[in-house]
């Protein structure tokens, strides 16, 4: 499944960049990449998230998928929508509330550095 | 016209020393002799899948080990959805000459036949592979999600939620064949740990071993008259952050399937709606506008969703207490709307339903199905 723009998403985390791309066409943004635009077909370019944005949803996962995840429990992911115009799953620091302002940082699991939704 | 002229299952929960494919000839068999049908008249044969028995082809798999020599058979994956997926597709093989009597048939030994541990980690795969599995999310973490959002839109409280629980355990306690069936109340639903917050162990349902079978046949086969009225399918997304949690697609599959059956939602008597947790149920009753946003809750409390009540809701216990064993889980509401509409739901007759409603989803609220199924 997993595919070059994938990969390069993930790069950009390993980098400190949160990417995402914006079609040349219509001008929406897309956050699970693609080689369209999945509104209108056209090319998507990749830009850079400034990583700011406003918590939509958020859980505390104490039942975890995997025995890895079980050390870091509990945990909140939570889904953010970024100022442009995407929204993202992402880790988020403990006593965020639906609304509150977040910023994207990093931390590191294992081999990748995962986005991680912290108080603005 | 598409009548339901058999229906078969097993008992839900533990079932040792059954395999998916034991567990489906039970059910096949029971509903073959519920429909006064013989093998050799089966000439369609729809399946669902199997997570402890993962085939490429577990239709023709199935036809070899029951002994049935269908002129059109294949499988079919929606998650939750497939069961009413496969009754939507026999109707239309049926009212376009292709079968005379469509199997639909799924079984599954998920609490026997893998460790609860290997249900959660393959269940959790219909999130993203690259933008959501790294986090570490499992199928209630993706519902939470939706939950926390609907109850801050909508004004709902995990009390609210947990009224669905009890509900479901009190129609659970009305059917013998029933996973789980002590009462609960609201404080315990309240108390149960927490699976993924706000939801907690007694707003998911629990993993069964189980099946569930039918028949649909382009004329009646007995003395019964439940034919498939209506049937229709929404999608919007497939994964929980490309979701809006207040327009699921559940209210357009459902007033899709009121066209087709020319009929509004007010003629309906009988609900069966997919509760995989306890949100399911709750943002779908408000989003097909079978109760006002924020408002399912209310209604509940009133006893409108009782058996006695004005719309009997899921009186086999659905998913959260009869029990979910995959496919066969989304078919037990359908099994049961039938045994209501023909008057055969013993201890759970909710009155004389004429016209009852189905709804499955699969995967997070992602693919919708709605049937509507009438007495004639």
């Amino acid at each position: 499944m997993s595919d070059a723009s994938a990969a390069y998403f993930w790069a950009g985390c390993a980098a400190g960049e949160l990417r995402y791309q914006r079609c040349s066409g219509c001008g929406r943004a897309q956050f699970h990449p693609r080689p369209f635009c999945a509104g209108c077909g056209g090319e998507p370019r990749w830009e850079v998230s400034a990583g700011r944005g406003t918590v939509y949803s958020l859980t505390t996962v104490a039942r975890t998928p995997t025995p890895e995840f079980a050390a870091l429990a509990p945990y909140d992911i939570a889904l953010v929508d970024l100022d442009e115009g995407f929204r993202m799953m992402a880790h988020a620091e403990p006593g965020l509330a639906i609304g509150s302002r977040v910023r994207i940082g990093f931390h590191r699991l294992g081999e990748r550095m995962l986005p991680r939704a912290e108080r603005e | 016209m598409p009548y339901l002229t058999g229906s078969g299952d097993t008992r839900f929960g533990r079932l040792e020393g059954e395999t998916t494919l034991t567990l489906m000839a039970t059910a096949t068999a029971a509903a073959l002799e519920d429909a006064a049908l013989e093998r050799r008249d089966v000439d369609g044969l729809l399946c669902g899948y199997s997570t402890v028995f993962p085939h490429l082809m577990l239709a023709t798999v199935f036809a070899e080990y029951f002994g049935l020599g269908p002129a059109y058979a294949h499988a079919i994956q929606l998650g939750g959805a497939t069961g009413c997926a496969m009754a939507m597709l026999a109707m239309r093989l049926v009212q376009s000459g292709q079968c005379r009597h469509v199997l639909v048939a799924a079984g599954e030994n998920r609490l026997t036949g893998q460790s609860r541990d290997r249900t959660v980690e393959s269940l959790a795969q219909v999130g993203h592979p690259d933008f959501e599995l790294p986090f570490g999310p499992t199928i209630p973490a993706y519902y939470a999600l939706v939950a926390r959002r609907y109850m801050h839109e909508h004004g709902v409280s995990e009390e609210d939620l947990a009224g669905f629980a009890v509900l479901m355990r009190r129609n659970a306690g009305r059917h013998p064949g029933a996973h789980l069936r002590d009462p609960i109340a609201v404080p315990d639903v309240l108390a149960s740990r927490t699976i993924a917050a706000p939801l907690k162990l007694l707003d998911c349902c629990p993993i069964s071993d189980g099946a569930a079978a039918f028949v649909v046949s382009a004329t009646p086969t007995s003395a019964r008259r439940v034919r498939l009225r209506g049937a229709a399918q929404a999608s919007r997304h497939q994964h929980v952050s490309a979701a809006d949690a207040t327009v699921l697609g559940a209210g357009l599959a459902a007033s899709r399937a009121f066209a087709e059956a020319g009929i509004t939602r007010e003629d309906v008597d009988l609900l069966a709606i997919y509760d995989s947790f306890t949100i399911t149920v709750l943002a779908q009753l408000e989003e097909i506008g079978f109760a006002p946003r924020g408002k399912a809750a209310v209604l509940l409390r009133e006893g409108a969703f009782e058996r006695e009540g004005r719309l009997p809701l899921n009186t086999h216990g659905g998913l959260l207490s009869f029990g979910h064993c995959g496919v066969a889980g989304g078919m037990a509401h359908l099994l049961e709307a039938e045994r209501q509409l023909s008057g055969r739901a013993a201890a759970r007759q909710a009155g004389e339903p004429r016209l009852a409603f189905v709804h499955g989803d699969g995967g997070v609220l992602s693919a919708h199905v709605s049937l509507v199924l009438e007495r004639e």
